[in-house]
């Protein structure tokens, strides 16, 4: 058999290995195969890649793998809490990776290049190199080397588009008149200067819809690629990578009840200046860890709801305990998870499963929300907004509209923060006054750890 | 090498609808799974740079080539050894095997 036909062969099975690879991680029971599919699929595929006749350099590519692995395997080992920002960073490589070929290629054919080829090209380097810079001012910004609060300024949307349209307008150039090769680089430097403004005035907890757009502009470049090398296996790579990151930006936006263009343009800066001019002081209710104890223990069914909070007080081994504890009473103990609670989809199941907590009692919203009306007492650690019935009553809230987790409804609500500080959004949250919620004033771990130790100590009443 | 351009164009949009109707089914559980999985799947733009830093046409291309290797592969091993640590993780609460 040629070797370009065993090669297109490895291409072919590795394709349905991808395929495979998605179609098994939908259940948490075959999730792990589709790991292995992936694996094998990607083994193949470089392997054939090896045999290809044209490569004459093999140290390089030994090289490049080798450094590769070594840089790859302490990115595959973080701590869980760190997945948001180590997911930034991959899309970054991806993205370098791509914008790298993209230029490579174009340098080695122009000016010889077709207006269509040149069309694809111009996409993989501008999606490439956006994404490139985006991903890690986002990984800045999550790692906390860089301001988490939103920067915005006056015209910045002017700036941002201006920039976009300059690049677009290269691009089209290019496509007509490929000879004129000095452009070329500045179609690589507007986009990564633009990465940069775009990400700018994000703030955390528009990270997840931020993250997931950026994945699906590195899938879509890397499909971009595809069509520049003419290779199948790469185009069906980028578009499966690029609906998945499409699929998750729309679940995520739909969660905050905003429009990409919302999140890209809107910010929070202007929400927060009109908020901080309402600030009134209203009475509200605390307990201590001893009463949260003796609730808890009194009820039969508890909801327990985690945020960004219990991320960040590193809570989750602590709310284990807790979970065990009252689940040894026979108390009915699920978790209720808003969409885009932490800073990546499904960054609050990740941190709970660490924490040994079974899969089965981690319930999205919508199945978590028919049972609240039942539930004797809603435990909300760490997360402000996604409970902030505002959202659905309030129709001047800025936040008016966005599906939350209905703990108001709850028989008992108990809150624990650490201050009646706003929210990330700044806005003021009607869900601490109610006549049914107990605030609990503390470090979300130590609070937590002294409610598991009330709840230890007073075995011996039952 | 325009009919390549379409059978592309038609690969890219049949590969979109699957990626749409498989990725649809998976549970929000394995949402940060889901998007480091994808994203080792999509480092398979390696073989691009396998083939431009291992035919060294050029200089610059062999460089950068040899550099796109690099970032592909770590998101190919980080992202396949991060995937499978977080899946070992979630376990249910049923009866444990032993």
């Amino acid at each position: 058999m040629p070797t370009d036909t065993l090669i297109e062969i490895t291409y072919l099975v590795a394709t349905a290995l991808f395929i495979l690879s998605l179609k098994w991680l939908s259940s948490p029971t075959t999730a792990r195969h589709g790991v292995w599919a992936g694996e094998i699929g990607m083994a193949l595929a470089i392997g054939g890649t090896l045999l290809y006749q044209g490569i004459v350099d093999y140290k390089l590519v030994a090289i490049g793998l080798v450094l590769g692995c070594i840089i790859g395997v302490p990115l595959g080992k973080v701590a869980m809490t760190a997945v948001p920002q180590r997911t930034a960073l991959s899309h970054a490589f991806g993205a370098l990776c791509v914008t790298l070929v993209g230029t490579s290629e174009f340098y080695l054919r122009a000016p010889n290049i077709s207006p269509f080829m040149m069309a694809v090209l111009s996409m993989e380097v501008i999606l490439g190199s956006l994404t490139f810079t985006g991903s890690l001012m986002a990984a800045g910004k999550l790692q906390e080397v860089l301001p988490q609060r939103p920067i915005t300024y006056k015209g910045q949307n002017f700036v941002n588009l201006g920039m976009l349209a300059l690049a677009i307008a290269i691009a089209v150039i290019l496509c007509l008149h490929p000879e004129q090769m000095k452009l070329f680089p500045a179609m690589i430097i507007i986009p990564l200067i633009f990465g940069v403004m775009l990400v700018i005035p994000i703030g955390g907890a528009d990270m997840p819809t931020v993250i997931s757009l950026l994945n699906s502009y590195a899938g879509l470049s890397a499909a971009a690629m595809g069509f520049v090398l003419n290779s199948k296996l790469l185009i069906i790579a980028g578009a499966l990578d690029g609906s998945s990151g499409f699929i998750l930006s729309v679940i995520m936006s739909k969660a905050m009840n905003r429009s990409f263009t919302n999140v890209l343009f809107g910010g929070f800066g202007q929400i927060q200046a009109a908020a901080a001019g309402v600030q009134e002081q209203r009475p509200v209710k605390s307990a201590t860890a001893e009463e949260a104890a003796a609730i808890l223990s009194a009820a039969s069914k508890v909801v327990i709801v985690p945020g960004y909070g219990m991320a960040v007080a590193q809570a989750q081994h602590k709310v284990r305990e807790l979970f065990d504890s009252l689940t040894k009473r026979g108390i009915d103990v699920t978790f209720g998870i808003h969409p885009v609670a932490g800073r990546m989809p499904g960054h609050m199941n990740v941190l709970l499963a660490e924490a040994d907590i079974p899969y089965d009692k981690l319930l999205d919203m919508d199945a978590i929300n028919g049972d609240m009306a039942q539930t004797d007492v809603a435990l909300v650690i760490g997360a402000n907004d996604v409970t902030n019935p505002a959202a659905r009553t309030d129709a001047s809230s800025p936040i008016f509209g966005m599906p939350i987790l209905d703990v108001d409804k709850a028989r008992t609500v108990m809150v624990i923060k650490r201050s009646m500080a706003a929210g990330f959004a700044g806005i003021d949250n009607p869900l601490y006054y109610l006549d049914q919620t107990l605030m609990l004033f503390g470090d979300a771990k130590n609070f937590v750890g002294n409610i598991v130790r009330e709840l230890s100590g007073g075995d011996g009443h039952h | 090498m325009k009919l390549d351009i379409i059978t592309s164009l038609y690969v890219f949009m049949l590969a979109a609808f699957i990626g749409f109707e498989v990725i649809r089914r998976v549970s929000p559980l394995l949402h940060t799974p889901l998007m480091s999985l994808t994203n080792a799947l999509d480092a398979i733009a390696v073989v691009g740079a396998i083939i431009l830093a291992g035919e060294h046409k050029s200089q610059l291309a062999a460089i950068l080539g040899t550099i796109a290797i690099v970032a592909a592969t770590s998101n190919i091993v980080g992202g396949f050894l991060i995937t499978d640590r977080m899946l070992r993780m979630f376990k249910s609460s049923g009866p444990k095997r032993p």
